[in-house]
């Protein structure tokens, strides 16, 4: 066990951890003209957290009116190390170091997005965003509606969700559907490494306000990344991650991650799962749910955080009216035990949505009953 | 460029202020402030003098055997070193009396220890144990005692003070002659909820003392690159708050300090901040190495400002100590102490699993409804209304 502690990535969630970034993953880097020039773009393996790293520095590369605001984003490099090495490059005009004050610097991103800045705050964590709920629910979001367009509000909102790290009740939240619940606001929701750039690089080129909820667990996941500075994901289009036939699961997130290991597990029992990753939770891509369903007929909500009056509640209620000729059997829905986090590594696992949960509930909508006794202790 | 040529361009102080821009030595450490309230009239005992010192070394070794314990995977999650720091746990709390309220951030083992909650049901709560204080759903960041008065270590940066504060409310409105001891870090007075709290108990008239705890830094970020104004006792004036600082260092200085002010808090129900100017020896959590934003000179110099050889010098000149060796001795009963305290944890049971819901509400019922969840019917509403309404056949 001793080597599990010591890698502070895997055993302390990482607020406040000091790993090095991989300086081999950085090496020199290419400017602004270099960029251009470059024509054939290759992919690349890289980290989740390189990935938004790169998407953010591409950006105050490409337009000066970016900046970067939070809490230790400078000399700290960003708590999860999002942010190493921009503060050497751009310098503290352009990357903002902030008190512990959410509400106040992301007012002051609302306002500076207001008279033609592009702001990009981050908070370092989604549980840290109730600070700051009034500046994102009553203000960012009402901008522009409420002065009839003639003013808007262009700024994004990185922070992460997540839990599994014995972080306790106060830091183990997935908050996202409170901000998707919001007309004026926009929510992404990246779950690899190449939608965490893409998505990130459409929300600072967005016009209006969007969180970015990127997804603390993932930060070290690897996978290919273009190199393309123009590479984006456009928001509001969710992905088929893996084909089949039996039943689709649905999730974002962590639970997007989720949903394709339980899709192995029954693929060796020859049940034939469908895995979409919603990537982006408003806008909601309803046509790629409703076309997959007309094909698998069954389908399994999964949220990472608590279900009731959650994302996948959302994910129900629009299923049964876009598709309910097409459904075989209730839709599933499956999330974090309905309690806060508590800090016990065996309570922490039975409250996540782990993997055998997901399974059974998987099974239950295929109409195979499974013993609670196998599966609820995670 | 370089940071410190930057630093004009954007008007952002950044000198002094660790790695960025030199260092901050221990010299802020004079009191501020004019002392008021009632004198204080603690006048400790040989003994007495004898068992803070334990204390203080009890909690040193305690915060060094948690980060082993860390190390070796027993502790999880975010877990804050209070090494350094033992001067104002030790010192501030000792005039609490049984009925005063304690509320604290979540850097608060060095905090439950002076409150007196046993070594044994701190570290079985870092194990994450039923036994622990906080029976094994808090851990490190939320340690508790309400036995003691101690209502718990909380989070969420500043988002505790309100709470305190409306512990004191409680004893001005019921009319009881208590106080409230409100600890938290000096990163947290850049937060509204904060600044909410203060006015408020100036406005009331609160009986509760705000212990700033200026360690200098929230996480990697000086106390000077944070705060306008860097030193904290000046800002209650906003809130025309009595406020000191005094030297966190130093034990007794603390304890007269906090005296006097929870005194005059029970007897005149006025509100005040203490700010003591101390140091984490350690990184912000285990995870932090606490080297990239501050230099190792500094470090170095504060540790020579190290509150328990202070203290036990302070002790050995009046005697109260007469050798050495009476020290060591110290040291090593509060070791053992600690190597208790790991054998209780390690021997404690963890939670039982079909407890998990049970506290979500005061109802007990409601303790089922974990064996009840099932997925796709969060509360197993599927089984309760079959059972209920429709019966089982
Ligand atoms: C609202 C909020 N924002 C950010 C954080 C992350 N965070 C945890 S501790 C900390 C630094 C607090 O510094 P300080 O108040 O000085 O206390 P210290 O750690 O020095 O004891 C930060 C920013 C948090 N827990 N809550
Ligand atoms: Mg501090």
């Amino acid at each position: 066990m001793d080597e599990a502690a010591t890698d502070t990535e895997t055993t302390s969630g990482g607020e406040d951890q000091t790993h090095a970034v991989d300086e081999l993953e950085r090496g020199e880097e290419p400017g602004r003209e270099e960029l251009d020039e470059q024509h054939e773009y290759e992919t690349e393996e890289i980290t989740y957290r390189e990935a938004l790293r790169r998407a953010l520095r591409e950006e105050l590369l490409r337009d000066e009116r970016v900046f970067l605001i939070g809490e230790e984003i400078g000399i700290f490099e960003g708590s999860y190390k999002v942010t190493a090495g921009l503060l050497d490059e751009f310098g503290t005009k352009r990357i903002r170091e902030a008190p512990i004050s959410e509400e106040g610097f992301t007012g002051l991103a609302n306002g500076a997005a207001m008279t033609g800045l592009r702001p990009i705050v981050e908070i370092m964590t989604i549980n840290f965003i109730l600070m700051a709920m009034d500046q994102v629910v009553n203000h960012t979001a009402k901008v522009r509606y409420m002065f009839s367009g003639q003013v808007g509000c262009p700024m994004v909102i990185r922070t992460p969700n997540g839990a599994g790290n014995q972080l306790t009740a106060q830091h183990s939240q997935n908050l996202e559907g409170w901000f998707a619940h919001v007309p004026g606001l926009k929510v992404v929701t990246p779950a690899t490494p190449a939608d965490a750039k893409g998505l990130l690089k459409a929300a600072i080129r967005d016009e209006d306000p969007v969180l970015v909820v990127e997804n603390l667990p993932s930060y070290n996941l690897k996978g290919e990344v273009s190199q393309d500075p123009d590479y984006v994901t456009p928001i509001g289009e969710a992905k088929v991650t893996r084909e089949g036939d039996d039943i689709t699961l649905i999730g974002h997130s962590m639970a997007a991650h989720r949903s394709l290991q339980v899709a192995e597990q029954l693929e060796e029992e020859e049940i034939s799962v469908e895995v979409i990753d919603l990537r982006s939770l408003r806008p909601l891509d309803m046509e790629t749910v409703a076309r997959s369903l007309a094909k698998t007929n069954r389908a399994l909500c999964v949220d990472e955080g608590w279900a009731t009056y959650g994302v996948s509640a959302e994910l129900c209620a629009r299923i049964q009216d876009a598709c309910f000729d097409d459904l075989d059997a209730p839709i599933g829905r499956v999330g974090m035990a309905e309690v806060p986090m508590a800090y016990a590594k065996n309570l922490e696992n039975a409250t996540l949505p782990h993997v055998k949960k997901v399974r059974a509930a998987a099974l239950a909508v295929l109409g195979e009953e499974t013993d609670p006794e196998e599966w609820r202790a995670g | 460029m370089t940071q410190a040529e930057q630093a004009s361009e954007d008007g952002q102080a950044r000198e002094p202020g660790g790695a960025a821009g030199g260092h901050i030595g221990p010299n802020l450490l004079e009191r501020a402030g004019s002392p008021v309230g009632p004198e204080s009239q603690i006048s400790l005992s040989a003994d007495r003098l004898r068992e803070l010192y334990e204390t203080m070394v009890l909690i040193r070794l305690f915060e060094e055997e948690t980060e082993r314990q860390y190390k070796k995977a027993q502790i999880g999650g975010y877990c804050h070193i209070s090494s350094g720091q033992e001067a104002v746990a030790v010192g501030a709390l000792e005039p609490l009396e049984h009925d005063d309220v304690l509320i604290t951030a979540y850097r608060c083992h060095h905090l439950a220890l002076a409150r007196g909650v046993s070594p044994e049901s701190v570290m079985a709560e870092l194990f994450g144990r039923a036994e622990g204080c906080a029976g094994g759903r808090g851990g490190s960041m939320h340690l508790a005692d309400p036995t003691r008065g101690y209502l718990g270590g909380w989070g969420i940066v500043a988002g505790h003070v309100p709470l305190a504060t409306g512990a004191a409310f409680t004893f001005a409105q019921t009319d009881e002659p208590h106080a409230v001891l409100c600890e938290l870090g000096e990163g947290a007075v850049n937060e509204g909820a904060w600044h909410e709290a203060l006015n408020l108990a100036g406005l009331y008239g609160l009986p509760v003392v705000y212990l700033v705890e200026n360690n200098m830094y929230g996480m990697g970020t000086s106390v000077h690159m944070a705060s306008a104004e860097p030193e904290v006792w000046k800002r209650a004036a906003g809130f025309d708050m009595h406020a000191e600082r005094v030297d966190g260092q130093d034990v007794e200085e603390v304890m007269e300090a906090s005296d006097r002010l929870l005194r005059r808090a029970r007897e005149e129900r006025r509100p005040a901040l203490l700010e003591c100017v101390t140091y984490r020896f350690r990184g912000h959590s285990v995870a932090d190495a606490g080297t990239s934003y501050r230099t190792e000179e500094e470090i170095e110099e504060w540790k020579g400002k190290d509150p328990i050889p202070r203290f036990g010098q302070t002790l050995l000149d009046r005697g109260i100590f007469e050798s050495d060796e009476e020290l060591d001795e110290v040291r090593e009963r509060m070791d053992a102490r600690v190597q208790e305290a790991v054998e209780f944890a390690e021997n404690a049971d963890l939670p039982e699993l079909d407890s998990l819901a049970r506290h979500v509400y005061g109802d007990e019922h409601a303790a089922e409804q974990f064996t009840r969840m099932a997925p796709g019917s969060p509360f197993g509403e599927r089984e309760l209304v079959l059972e209920k309404e429709l019966g089982n056949g």
